[in-house]
């Protein structure tokens, strides 16, 4: 017996390392750490506009984005104009995120002779995980110049700077439903330091709404649809426009239809004059091309 | 008797859980892919990997801790590419084929073999990668350059061929605790 017992001992012991060697042990079988990280959604949209406005994407840090949107002439100026193609507004734009949460930017817009500047930040962002956030939150901040001659109709003065001076502020609330499908709202106050008409205010509230779906990895169909609680006054219309978004690696190209004019919240949110219905829609498109001007630290050295 | 079997027990279960164990979570693993048109480059500095004396090997990341210097095409990298939304992790898990070579008591750099299966966007396959192990004052690095060949995986996108080279070099630089 005990003959037996000392045998078994040996052979145990004989055998133990090819025990532990004959397979592969997973070595983390033990750890749960990862099930414990919280997973931030990326990718909400392919880009920071949604087609006029914002989407709550900001930038990498230290990645600067040069836009160029243009919009034609409207649709229904016929063969003559050849639909539009030989009138052109542009924009162009210089986009830098300063952090990955906050980008900043400059433009300028042909319509009006418009300067803007503006900053967004993200304060939320959707994840899983540790922390279950269900929406990305951004709030984007802007001002504009309209450095274009415009005169008063009342006291045929040209009105000043400050007076051709508008701001917005706007809440960004996304939420990406499923790898091809997101949603965003977008409650915006526009302010002008300049009342447009005697009888109109200063302040402007309206509810963006938009969306996003893909169709492949590379093209999503876009809309984009803001609604005015209160208006300028009756000859202006709520924006709409409806696009695709082409990723081609360092370039997104938007390319869309819409019936405002204006590139900058205040001008196509409350200054939309085409009218969808009487074919007053502009071809348009934007192009966005990304540049690292400064590289992430795991690339210093 | 029950003695013996008793001593027996303990000194099969002490032989087994005799091994060291190294650790590190801060490992890195660093791809690179070199083409005519482009040379794209990515690092995950968060790499846990561990090794042990008895000669078994494992790494396990997330494949969303690569990072770029572009954002945005660590964006389509985690997107179009890996599809980490499904495949959120990549892992390796495998053994020191020529384990009598390495003394880990003793101080010294160590040039072996590493065999096991190689995990990628959902995929298994069993690779066999060149690796040099130092052993200094107890500690233990270990580093390992090997090419893969993405296609191999499942990778699909425009690019592969193109941008995107098909055999991407993956250089493992580990220090272990």
């Amino acid at each position: 017996m005990k003959h037996i017992l000392t045998t078994t001992m040996i052979v145990l012991f004989a055998i133990s390392p090819f025990i532990s060697n004959a397979q592969q042990p997973d070595l983390f079988a033990a750890d749960s750490t990862n099930k414990t990280q919280t997973k931030i959604t990326i990718a909400t949209f392919k880009n920071t506009r949604l087609i006029n406005g914002h989407s709550v994407e900001t930038l990498g840090a230290g990645i600067m984005d040069f836009r160029i949107h243009h919009r034609f002439g409207f649709l229904n100026q016929g063969l003559y104009d050849f639909f539009g193609l030989d009138n052109a507004t542009t924009f162009l734009g210089f986009d830098y995120g300063i952090t990955n949460r906050l980008t900043v930017g400059i433009s300028r817009s042909g319509y009006l002779k418009q300067m803007e500047g503006f900053a967004k930040y993200r304060l939320l962002r959707q994840s899983t995980g540790k922390v279950n956030m269900p929406v990305s939150v951004t709030f984007q901040a802007s001002v504009i110049n309209k450095t274009a001659d415009i005169t008063s109709s009342v006291t045929n003065l040209k009105y000043n700077s400050s007076e051709k001076t508008a701001y917005t502020y706007q809440f960004l609330i996304a939420r990406k439903l499923s790898e091809g499908a997101s949603l965003q709202i977008m409650p915006t106050l526009v302010h002008y330091n300049l009342a447009p008409n005697t009888t109109s205010s200063n302040d402007y509230y309206s509810l963006g709404f938009g969306g996003r779906q893909k169709i492949s990895k590379r093209i999503s169909i876009n809309a984009e649809y803001y609604y005015q609680f209160n208006k300028i006054d009756n000859t202006y219309f709520n924006s709409l426009a409806v696009g695709v978004d082409i990723e081609t690696g360092g370039h997104v190209f938007q390319l869309h239809f819409t019936n405002s004019t204006g590139m900058t919240e205040p001008t196509f949110i409350h200054e939309t004059t085409g009218d969808w219905g009487k074919g007053e829609v502009h071809f348009g498109f934007n192009v966005s091309r990304v540049f690292v001007i400064k590289k992430p630290k795991e690339f210093r050295n | 008797m029950k003695k013996i079997i008793f001593i027996a027990f303990v000194l099969f279960t002490l032989t087994a859980s005799a091994q060291k164990m190294y650790q590190t979570r801060t490992g890195k693993i660093k791809f690179y892919s070199s083409t005519p048109v482009e040379n794209i480059e990515a690092i995950n500095t968060q790499v846990n990997s561990r090794i042990t004396d008895n000669g078994q090997v494992a790494f396990i990341l997330l494949i969303r801790g690569f990072v770029f210097k572009n954002a945005l095409m660590q964006e389509h990298f985690n997107e179009n590419y890996m599809d980490s939304e499904k495949y959120p992790k990549a892992g390796f898990t495998g053994m020191i084929t020529d384990l009598k070579t390495i003394d880990f008591t003793k101080d010294g750099i160590y040039k072996t073999t590493v065999k096991g299966d190689l995990e990628i966007h959902g995929v298994k396959k069993n690779i066999t990668a060149p690796a040099t192990i130092e052993i200094s004052g107890g500690k233990l690095s270990a580093k390992s350059v090997f090419k893969v060949t993405i296609t191999d995986f499942g990778i699909k996108g425009n690019y592969i061929g193109e941008k995107i080279a098909k055999e991407i070099e993956l250089t493992v630089d580990c220090k272990y605790e």
